[in-house]
């Protein structure tokens, strides 16, 4: 893969990877932010430093932006290098469509607030939609609270 | 081999890609088979209305697509999201490149595929493989 020492200033503007037998499919222009998103739901906004046929990246300047609803929330990270098998998606973000978009940015605080409130009505949702299913018999394997041995705990 | 070389006749035409929605081990059960089971007792009338919410939502992306590789990671340009409401962080993206693995269905437009064609050589390839 292609590493860029971040302390210097990045003059490349467009990245071709080529492992020995085909063309890993990637042309990026390096002068733009990148969008990732991860598995675990999060997205990380950055210029994209490095990347390889795994897609494991380098961002640097890094912020997590938590989305909820229409308002969104940065936090400033700096640099990150990303393990492939975690990343969704790789996008381009276009600069003026990004100036166009109908979304308000808030402080952390106040995102991070909307968000503990999201999730607790999802898990409340959650909790009901369990106990209906539950009442007329059927009961979903629940992987967070299942061990290595497939055994179900119940809290 | 054989899809590498499928998607790449593809390349240049308008496909829809659909994500693989319950990635992370620390999620609660598929939300997919959550949602056919819903799908059965929405027809009860005591069902609270909490739980008919929207569970089957999957990440579609539609886009042409611009290239492929041997891994079947695909980079989309031009990309529109199926449901922006849910997903507003890819309003300022215009190209994005998808991780081969998180990919569920990829929807081909039906005149672009010779399934003739696609079933023949896929034939060739199993006997090829059993060798």
């Amino acid at each position: 893969s292609l590493f860029i020492n971040p302390q210097q200033k990045c003059t490349v503007k467009t990245i071709v990877i080529a492992s020995n037998i085909q063309s890993f499919c990637c042309l990026f222009e390096l002068t733009e932010k990148h969008l990732v998103l991860l598995r675990d739901g999060r997205t990380l906004i950055g210029f994209l430093r490095s990347i390889d046929q795994f897609a494991n990246l380098v961002l640097q300047q890094t912020v997590e932006r938590i989305h909820v609803g229409k308002r969104y929330g940065d936090i400033p990270r700096g640099i990150f290098i990303v393990r492939g098998e975690n990343v969704v998606l790789l996008g381009e973000i276009d600069l003026e469509k990004e100036s166009d978009t109908s979304l308000q940015q808030v402080c952390i605080e106040d995102i991070l607030e909307e968000q503990r409130l999201q999730q607790q009505s999802r898990q409340e949702a959650e909790k009901t939609k369990h106990l209906a299913l539950k009442e007329r018999g059927l009961v979903m394997p629940r992987s967070d609270i299942m061990d290595e041995y497939g055994v179900q705990h119940q809290y | 081999m054989l899809f590498y070389s499928f998607f790449k006749s593809l390349v240049g035409k308008d496909v829809v890609v659909e994500l693989k929605n319950d990635l992370s081990p620390g999620d609660t059960r598929s939300a997919h088979a959550t949602g056919l089971w819903e799908n059965v007792f929405s027809y009860l009338e005591d069902v609270d209305k909490g739980i008919q919410e929207h569970s089957e939502s999957y990440l579609s992306i539609c886009g042409t697509l611009h290239s492929v590789d041997q891994y079947l990671n695909i980079k989309l340009t031009d990309i529109s999201v199926t449901d922006p409401e849910k997903y507003p962080h890819m309003l300022s993206v215009k190209n994005c490149f998808i991780r081969g693995s998180v990919v569920r269905y990829v929807q081909l437009p039906a005149d672009e595929v010779d399934t003739q064609l696609l079933q023949d050589a896929a034939r060739k390839e199993a006997l090829q493989q059993k060798q």
